[in-house]
């Protein structure tokens, strides 16, 4: 028998019941077993968290590898993982096997890809890879270029009721490119592709998913103009959600200048206009779910010229300290920050983590809300390809509790 | 031509404190004139019959070119050696590249053969930049995929110094396939830099949509582009890029955007005729117009072209050899 866990002097905030006030939670059997003031049981092994947060092991809504050292020390406890790996995720059996790799430390919850080597042709056996525990349909790193396949996708998966990630980007208008057209694409000479190329994507994909009833996710909306469709769309009841990563707010094209290929991001960053308006759609709801797009990277596929150099960013361990930063500024509450990031992802794939409550399973996190650190990717748990290196930021995880094991503590 | 040091350098200012020269971005303007008037003083040496200087004589120069240029070498190559550097050159074909090698490894390599002085073409934007990060000589950026090539640029504004008398006031248009040209982004900026009036020339699909950032004002009519200007810079058009890519074809490319007698009657009546090269006659000039000396400066930038080089490589390797 395991001793239980109190948690005591910390302020609770459950998103998911809008809970949000200082009281002990306590650990029993791998479950919470009760959040409230009383006395702390007898036997109960004390954690004081005092001046901490204590909230919801972070749901991280598209990773592209389950990297569990930078996950615990970035408070998450579950990942969705895209099926964009090697070989990719069309198969029950590799969607099996990569539901059970991350276990116990780390719960791996993967997509399963839209179509066979996610080659945007033909269509994979989704029915057969949720029974194997994909909890939805992905297209990958791409969207899928044919209108047909994608309207058939749609309508498919709606009958499993299973969600479908998407990438949102015009194929043949983006081909080749690596950056947004604008000032800087022009005075680098970089091959780039108009900002709009992003919301044709995503007025074809809400129009198909608007046809089929299928319930579609659009795992990165980075434009005003995609967010305002998704805002229209969502308006008049298409089942249509959008998540973004921190880079699309806090970065700009700016961040390209000097060829810095850890700026190198798919979709590329936009202009100035584009990530304020991010910031205001993830305040207005119109983002529902904020995830790091964890992609890590090595020197031999970033150390290279802009253009050549492999998109993505490592993101895990600095998910939440990037996201507080709409609570600094005022843009928005603490629960509804964290929400983004716990129950909205485990509503849109009906994941049983993400909550604080009496009999949920005992994932959470302590973290300082306002411990000032700065990024530094080369101390990184994981890779450290990250386009903030050296930026201040504060919030700071203390402690990552999965399934009642103490698995990282600050 | 005798010419007195820009006020920022009399003033105190160093005329050239850059380790590489990467690109004209980042370049004060009295920093080209320097280049220039250094360049000045090669192309005398250049027309006699001694050309044969000591300036760089024990230094290596090591170009290499991973995108195949022939003129551009033959000038670097030419230009070291009549420094008395001892040049080596390095081709697409002959490169590690080819068996898989990394740009950073190539660069290691080529840094650990102690060069004083790289020379390097690359097709990728940026990329020339990045070996910069790596080694410990100058590095010249003799063009990187669409980004800058600096040395065209200042023999450009050379040529166009020595014909004109100044650049200053004067209306250049650069015509074509802008939107892949690293020659046109580094004359931009430099030619604005040195206070020309730019107009960017071309058909809509080969035009930066923000070419107006870098300075020129855009023209898809090549008349109403080419109405009083002192300068017409060609560029050329990539075989690859027309065949319906982004134009329909060689000839309609020619009827609407080519450099033929009637449409240069629209320009100033001394108007200078320019291209980089290598020309595609009959496709963006008209071969008499290219032929024609009173008008073409096409010979005289390849001249300029070695001037600026030895200009270029002489005050990059300054530092090392204390002769500043």
């Amino acid at each position: 028998m395991v001793r239980p866990i109190a948690i005591t002097g910390g302020r609770v905030v459950d998103p998911a019941s809008g809970f949000d006030a200082p009281a002990m939670v306590v650990i029993r059997d791998r479950v919470v077993a009760g959040i409230g003031n009383d006395a702390p049981p007898a036997d109960a092994e004390i954690i004081d968290a005092t001046g901490l947060v204590i909230a919801p092991g972070l749901i991280d809504a598209g990773v592209f590898r389950a990297d569990a050292a930078a996950c615990h020390a970035g408070g998450i406890t579950r990942v969705v993982l895209m099926p964009d790996q090697r070989p990719p995720l069309d198969d029950p059996a590799l969607v099996s096997f990569a539901q059970q790799m991350g276990k116990p430390d780390v719960w791996v919850h993967p997509l399963v890809a839209a179509t066979r080597g996610l080659e945007g042709h033909e269509l994979a056996e989704i029915g057969l890879a949720r029974e194997a525990g994909a909890v939805g349909v992905a297209t990958g790193r791409h969207g899928i270029a044919s209108a047909a396949v994608m309207h058939r996708l749609l309508s498919y998966a709606s009958a499993f009721d299973m969600v479908v990630v998407t990438h949102a980007e015009d194929a043949a208008l983006t081909a080749g490119a690596v950056a947004t057209e604008g000032d800087y694409a022009t005075r680098l000479g970089l091959p780039a592709a108009p900002a709009f190329a992003e919301a044709m994507a995503v007025a074809r994909d809400i129009r198909l998913a608007e046809a089929t009833g299928a319930r579609l996710h659009i795992r990165q909306v980075t434009t005003a103009e995609g967010l305002d469709l998704v805002r229209a769309a969502r308006a008049r009841g298409v089942r249509v959600t959008a998540g973004i990563t921190p880079a699309h707010w806090l970065l700009g094209e700016t961040a390209v200048a000097g060829f810095r290929s850890f700026a190198r991001l798919s979709p590329p960053l936009r202009a100035d206009a584009d990530r304020r308006a991010v910031a205001d759609a993830i305040a207005d709801g119109t983002i529902a779910v904020i995830a790091s797009g964890h992609d890590p990277r090595t020197q031999e596929d970033k150390r290279l010229p802009f253009a050549d150099a492999a998109p993505g960013m490592a993101g895990a361990e600095t998910l939440l300290a990037l996201s507080l930063s709409l609570v600094q500024t005022g843009a928005m509450t603490l629960g509804a920050v964290l929400r983004t990031m716990t129950d909205a992802p485990a509503r849109l794939f009906g994941l049983a983590g993400g909550v604080l409550a009496t009999g949920a399973p005992a994932d959470l996190m302590l973290f300082d809300p306002g411990a000032p650190w700065r990024i530094d990717g080369a101390a990184f748990r994981g890779a450290g390809n990250t386009p903030f290196d050296g930026l201040p930021v504060q919030g700071r995880v203390q402690m990552t509790i999965k399934g009642g094991d103490v698995v990282w503590r600050g | 031509m005798d010419r007195s040091p820009h006020p920022a350098i009399a003033a105190g200012a160093h005329p050239f404190p850059h380790s590489h020269l990467l690109g004209i971005a980042g370049l004060q303007a009295w920093e080209m004139l320097f280049l220039l008037d250094e360049a000045e003083r090669w192309v005398g040496v250049n027309r006699s019959r001694q050309k044969h200087g000591e300036q760089l004589a024990g230094l290596t120069q090591i170009n290499a070119f991973f995108e195949n240029s022939t003129r551009t070498l033959l000038s670097f190559e030419i230009a070291g050696k009549r420094l008395g550097a001892d040049v080596v050159n390095l081709g697409a074909s002959g490169s590690s590249m080819k068996k898989g090698e990394t740009l950073l490894d190539t660069a290691s390599t080529l840094n650990a053969m102690h060069p004083d002085m790289l020379v390097i073409r690359h097709g990728s934007s940026g990329a020339v930049q990045l070996i910069a990060e790596k080694v410990d000589c100058p590095v010249l950026n003799a063009g990187d995929g669409r980004h800058e090539h600096p040395t065209q640029a200042l023999l450009d504004a050379l040529t166009i110094r020595r014909r004109k008398g100044r650049i200053e006031g004067l209306t250049v248009a650069i015509c074509g396939d802008i939107l892949h040209s690293r020659v046109a982004r580094s004359n931009f900026q430099l030619l604005t830099a040195l206070g020309a009036r730019i107009r960017a020339v071309a058909p809509p699909t080969l035009l930066p949509p923000d070419v107006g950032h870098l300075g020129a004002e855009s023209f898809t009519d090549m008349d109403k582009g080419l109405a009083g200007a002192d300068v017409v810079m060609m560029l050329r058009l990539q075989t690859e890029r027309m065949d319906g890519a982004y134009v329909p074809s060689t000839r309609e490319y020619f009827r609407f955007y080519g450099l033929t007698e009637a449409r240069l009657s629209h320009a100033a009546s001394d108007v200078l005729v320019m291209h980089p090269g290598p020309m595609n006659r009959g496709v963006e000039i008209d071969g008499a117009i290219a032929d024609d000396i009173a008008r073409s400066a096409v010979t005289e930038q390849v001249e300029m072209g070695v001037a600026v080089r030895m200009a270029c490589l002489d005050v990059l390797t300054r530092t090392r050899r204390g002769a500043w």
